[in-house]
């Protein structure tokens, strides 16, 4: 187990507004992490500073042992941080099928070179299979977060973020992504950084930190995470 | 019939001058977002490279084969239109995303800065110039890799550069020493020769068909398709479409945005040039070209609908047939008995400028009830 993913004394702004106050955190390749912590606690702006539309004003962020605090988000992604926004972002006039492809630009050779989607996607999501001619935008919310993490792992990231995944979507399809993502880690041993709301979802992570204005106040393993602290962090 | 005809060729002919001229800025209004006022100043150069171009086919060694120079004019307008608008991009639209109103205050300064370069330049030195830049830019590309990422990468360029400033300097002297009318500066309106077989019509049912104004047509509709397969088909289309809709989100997938930008308004650049060379055909060419274009381009991505190929096209095909409608009275031919005083409005407004001025008041009046434009479409709101 290597480590993927290291941030320290980080601190990022929203124009002038302090939003992230001294922040460490690492994520281990095969494992799941958790962020949790109510609305509005920066959990969003740490998962934006990692892939770069936020820059970090002070502390750094190690990808793989390498200082990515200047680079540009495609740049990291190159680098292998795929990325799941809250709200999904879609590219709405686009084809599933085109949104998919754009994924593949994050392979290091890019999408010049890689044409062909990788069908494991299908098996993960079946449902896409289905809608490959259809406009991304004309997708149900449930169907446009399967699109949404489908884009990113067809980048094969060693990173995973994941904002939110199972937000505003029917039990059914929280389930089959709640699948995916954990097999995703079985088989293929990437780290996935995850900010998650929905209990269940949480439980499955192997280590959490639970934020609050801004900052880490609690980690450790996920088992040790007890009702009563889930109750303290995520109940608003 | 003859009538119908008439006037729809006449439509489809003013329409696709409006469309080739509109096609770049359909791209870079339309889908970046870019206010460009030097966009009419990109058309100028096209068309001016259009007539360097032919006066060096009047060479006596070129001669022979005059007829060919509109197939060397329409890539290398393409080029020089095209490496103007990056270099634009790259120095002055860049540092100014998200600001529309400086955007348009500094485009209109580059396009005051352009005009005055025509006029005050000469073509053959203007031509060195430009093509030393080409050369400079393109230089990185060409070498490879491995020598620009090597120790000695800073002499490397700056070989590039001499090299390219060398070769400037001999075209331009070159050009200078053979083509007299080109080696002093000339603020005057110059003319294109048509090659013989573009003078003259195509007869058809008691019809003549203008050949200048066919080869704009076939040329407009080259563009378009070239334009339509471009964005549809091809991976740096898809990029391109993709970071229009959402920009944040196409860089975090990897997509690097700023090349993007850079071809993209290279390509709406370049597409100005080949408008210029259709310019060319039609008039002469000066220094004011551009700006007699420039507000008609507008007005047709704007009723379009910003952001809509099909509405660009279907927009500048509707303003064309309105303008021949309009401009040369055919209501009065189709509807000889009309009452006295509509025969004298419609007589009034029978005149080119009467009838822009027309159809710009019914474009501010459909604009009123339909902001979005015939095909309203959500276009990128360009971030800094």
């Amino acid at each position: 187990m290597t480590t993927l993913l290291e941030i320290t004394g980080l601190n990022t702004y929203y124009g002038e507004s302090h939003i992230l106050r001294d922040v460490d955190l690492t994520v281990n390749s095969g494992e799941m992490v958790c962020l949790v912590g109510r609305n509005g606690v920066g959990k969003t702006t740490l998962l934006k500073s990692v892939i770069g539309l936020l820059r970090a004003r002070r502390g750094d962020i190690l990808f793989e042992g390498t200082l990515v605090n200047r680079q540009a988000p495609h740049v990291r992604a190159r680098a292998g941080i795929g990325y799941v926004p809250q709200g999904r972002e879609i590219i709405a006039q686009l084809t599933v099928e085109e949104n998919l492809k754009l994924g593949m630009e994050a392979l290091p050779s890019g999408l010049s070179q890689n044409n062909k989607i990788d069908s494991f996607i299908y098996e993960l999501f079946p449902i896409l299979q289905e809608f490959l001619s259809r406009k991304g935008g004309d997708l149900s919310g449930g169907q446009q977060q399967q699109l949404a993490i489908a884009r990113a792992l067809l980048g094969k990231p060693k990173l995973l973020l994941l904002d939110e995944p199972t937000e505003g979507i029917q039990p059914n399809i929280v389930q089959d992504i709640e699948n995916a993502v954990r097999r995703i880690i079985a088989e293929t041993g990437i780290g996935v950084l995850l900010v998650e709301q929905h209990r269940h979802f949480v439980r499955q992570a192997d280590r959490y930190y639970a934020m609050q204005r801004g900052g880490i106040v609690a980690s450790g393993a996920t088992a040790d995470l007890s009702s009563e602290m889930i109750q303290r962090f995520l109940s608003v | 019939m003859e009538l119908f005809f008439e006037s729809l060729f006449n439509g489809v002919a003013i329409g696709s001058v409006l469309m080739v001229a509109a096609l770049g800025l359909a791209i870079v209004f339309g889908l970046m977002g870019v206010i460009n006022l030097a966009h009419g100043e990109l058309i100028m150069l096209g068309a001016y490279t259009t007539y360097v171009v032919q006066l060096i086919f009047k060479l006596p060694a070129l001669q022979s084969i005059y007829w060919a120079y509109i197939l060397v004019a329409i890539p290398l307008a393409f080029v020089v239109s095209g490496v103007v608008g990056i270099l634009l991009e790259r120095t002055v639209i860049r540092r100014l995303y998200g600001n529309p109103l400086e955007t348009l205050l500094a485009t209109w300064g580059v396009s005051l800065i352009l005009q005055q370069f025509v006029r005050s330049v000469p073509l053959a030195y203007a031509s060195g110039i430009i093509f030393a830049l080409l050369v400079g830019f393109s230089f990185p590309f060409l070498l490879p890799k491995k020598l620009l990422d090597g120790p000695s990468s800073q002499l490397f360029r700056a070989v590039g550069w001499f090299g390219s400033a060398i070769f400037g300097i001999l075209l331009s002297g070159g050009l200078a020493s053979q083509i007299s009318t080109i080696s002093r500066a000339n603020s005057r309106n110059v003319d294109v020769t048509a090659p013989k077989w573009m003078r003259g019509g195509l007869e058809w049912m008691n019809l003549t068909f203008p050949v200048p104004r066919l080869v704009i047509i076939a040329m407009t509709i080259l563009a378009v398709l070239a334009v339509l397969w471009f964005l549809n088909r091809s991976i740096w289309g898809m990029r391109i479409r993709a970071v229009t809709q959402n920009r944040s989100m196409s860089d975090c997938l990897g997509i690097p945005t700023d090349t993007v930008d850079v071809l993209t308004f290279g390509i709406g650049s370049g597409l100005a040039g080949v408008a210029g060379v259709a310019v060319s055909l039609l008039g002469s060419v000066g220094p004011n070209v551009g700006s007699s274009y420039i507000v008609g381009c507008f007005m047709v991505v704007v009723l379009g609908g910003v952001g809509n190929l099909f509405g660009t096209i279907l927009a500048s095909f509707s303003i064309g047939l309105l303008t021949d409608l309009i401009g040369a009275g055919r209501l009065l031919s189709l509807w000889p008995n009309m009452p006295s005083p509509l025969a004298a409005t419609v007589d009034f407004f029978a005149t080119t400028s009467m009838a822009q001025v027309m159809i710009f008041a019914l474009i501010v009046i459909f604009l009123q009830f339909r902001p979005g434009g015939l095909f309203p479409l959500k276009g990128r709101t360009v971030e800094a």
